[in-house]
């Protein structure tokens, strides 16, 4: 409303015949205006040269020599690469990576889809509910790291002192490789299931009712109803929610970093943990950039891929 | 006939009380960390330990949190978080805001490949330009810098695209008639297109703060003396100096999350509409 009562105010000192000063005042400023665009973006496009592209190529750059920091960088061609096939901590932290990635991602799509669902109903306490599940969201990654290092303490932990009550364990949650693994899915999930909730949410809600009036005078279940119209409308959204989450299992550092530290042993070290620690701990530059390249190519090729599949999807629907 | 229907109704009842139950049980679960960090951080410290701790302290000692700031420099550390945070949260609005309005609202030659590598740089992961990053950050002055974490985050990708995706619907008369006016392009900036803007200003302005607030992987990089930490990076500190002392680290954490906390209490729909709105239209 506000939009158009401005619009009308403009339009009137406009609505006459432009004299022929005007008409030149305009071309003058017309000119002056090919460059403003580029005056608009030339701060961020400067900044994501410096900060970003610009470290990128040096990346690949660095990525091709012995580095250490304090000597001079050597050429030494794909060795690094090499090198990096043959690492078994390498293939571990990639397995991690993976295992992590598969048990994190469809399943706070799945919890996120179920709780859109049902919290899309006129329930009591609607909004509260909501605002509880998406909370963690804008918890920072250390505290959530550090809140679920408490809760599964080994000695102290409440997670263990309820289970000792019901005779059951105590679990080496953190100390053992196999649970601190699972620990940090688990927490992971607790962060990212309000995310998916919301972006959920959202499709739901931008569903015309129309077609479930449709489907119910034609006597759909209301498995039918979800199954052939609720799902497949959702698949924008659930394209966006497997890339984002694919993106961020890739790339989750601050949680695993402050609450497992990447062990025990190696059991918890993603691909990034590596990264850091070739290039901060043991000060292997070229290798540590080696290792991002090819994690870089892996998500490139990862949302692609899922790119190109939801693309033919939406061709054949 | 009306047998039947009741029945129906009846039963949806039931299910509805179901799945209510399920997802107040469910929402107790996801509180429970929250509440537990509180419950912590307030119980007499003797009590952390004792194992045979109660759902609810015994007493609530709030000179946990006195003790807390008392030893270590957590003032220190919010003080840089906000300095670092207020200053790039008012950097990143501007500068996204008018490079969006740009991508949105003028045809200029280069403009979509221009915005395919604003998306492209959403992509590249953070790990994977750290260390060029930190000589980038060291060959400018600005490690253990406040602009040194400030300046890489600065151009927000994400940002940039809300923006765009936003402005795209102001309609084109409006700026139109503005020039035809002789208005200076800054002048329709910020006197038509910044008012029209408020719900995505808002938008950004509470993202940012939350993106650089949290931050963790480029300050640990950046900030290599300790009277420049960060909140998270001071909790970090604690959780492997202190690692036993979970009632002081507990406090800090708690404290930490005092500003996301207000923030969200009263600014929590900005937050549905920024990342619902981001993808899907």
């Amino acid at each position: 409303m506000a939009m158009m009562a401005i619009a009308e105010n403009l339009r009137v000192p406009a609505a006459g015949r432009p004299s022929a000063a005007d008409a030149r005042r305009y071309w003058l400023q017309a000119k002056r205006n090919q460059l403003t665009p580029y005056m608009f973006i030339a701060p961020n496009m400067a900044l994501f040269s410096v900060f970003v592209f610009f470290p990128l190529l040096y990346a690949l750059y660095i990525s091709l020599r012995e580095w250490s920091l304090i000597d001079t960088p050597r050429f030494i061609g794909l060795e690094n690469y090499i090198r990096l096939a043959n690492d078994a901590l390498f293939w571990q932290s990639l397995r991690n990576t993976l295992v992590f990635s598969v048990a994190t991602v469809p399943m706070s799509l799945a919890i996120g889809l179920l709780l859109a669902v049902a919290l899309n109903r006129d329930l009591v306490g609607r909004t509260l509910l909501r605002s509880i599940y998406f909370l963690p969201v804008v918890i920072s990654n250390v505290a959530t790291a550090v809140i679920a290092a408490w809760l599964f303490n080994d000695n102290y932990g409440v997670i263990n002192t309820l289970l000792q009550q019901i005779g059951l364990g105590p679990v080496a949650w953190l100390s053992s490789p196999r649970w601190a693994l699972f620990s940090l899915i688990v927490t992971t999930l607790w962060v990212r299931i309000g995310f998916c909730m919301v972006v959920y949410l959202a499709a739901l809600q931008s569903i015309s009712p129309t077609y479930y009036d449709a489907a119910k005078m034609d006597g759909a279940t209301r498995w039918q109803q979800f199954r052939y119209i609720t799902w497949p409308l959702l698949r924008p959204a659930t394209f966006l929610l497997l890339i984002l989450g694919v993106i961020y299992s890739f790339q989750v550092f601050d949680l695993i970093y402050v609450m497992t530290g990447g062990g025990p042993g190696f059991s918890t070290t993603m691909i990034v943990q590596y990264i850091y620690q070739a290039a901060f701990v043991s000060s292997e530059m070229g290798y540590a950039s080696a290792m991002g390249m090819v994690l870089f190519v892996m998500i490139l090729l990862f949302t692609l891929m899922q790119w190109r599949v939801n693309r033919r999807v939406e061709d054949v629907a | 006939m009306i047998a039947g229907t009741s029945d129906r109704a009846w039963s949806r009842r039931l299910e509805s009380s179901g799945i209510w139950l399920l997802l107040v049980a469910g929402a107790g679960i996801m509180f429970f960390p929250v509440y537990w960090m509180f419950a912590t951080a307030v119980r007499p410290k003797d009590e952390v330990f004792s194992g045979a701790a109660g759902l609810i302290p015994s007493s609530f000692v709030w000179q946990n949190f006195a003790d807390a700031i008392g030893r270590v420099p957590f003032l220190s550390w919010a003080a840089n978080s906000l300095i670092i945070t207020v200053v790039a949260v008012v950097i990143t609005v501007t500068i996204n805001l008018l490079c969006g309005y740009a991508f949105a609202k003028f045809r200029f030659a280069g403009r979509d490949i221009l915005f395919l590598a604003v998306l492209s740089a959403l992509m590249i992961p953070f790990q994977v330009i750290i260390v060029p990053l930190f000589l980038v950050v060291s060959e400018l002055g600005l490690l253990s810098d406040y602009w040194g974490v400030i300046l890489p985050r600065a151009a927000e990708a994400f940002g940039i695209f809300m923006v765009r995706q936003f402005m795209v619907s102001i309609p084109d008369e409006l700026l139109e008639a503005a020039r035809i006016d002789g208005a200076s392009e800054l002048k329709i900036f910020f006197k038509i297109v910044v008012p029209l803007s408020k719900p995505i200003i808002a938008v950004l302005v509470i993202f940012t703060f939350m993106w650089r607030w949290n931050d963790f992987a480029l300050p640990l990089v950046i900030m290599m003396k300790q009277e420049m930490y960060t909140v998270q990076l001071g909790l970090n500190l604690l959780r492997g100096q202190f690692n036993t002392e979970w009632t002081m680290i507990m406090a800090i954490a708690l404290l930490s999350l005092v500003p996301m906390l207000i923030i969200f209490t009263f600014f929590q729909r900005y937050f549905v509409q920024g990342i619902s709105g981001s993808g899907l239209k």
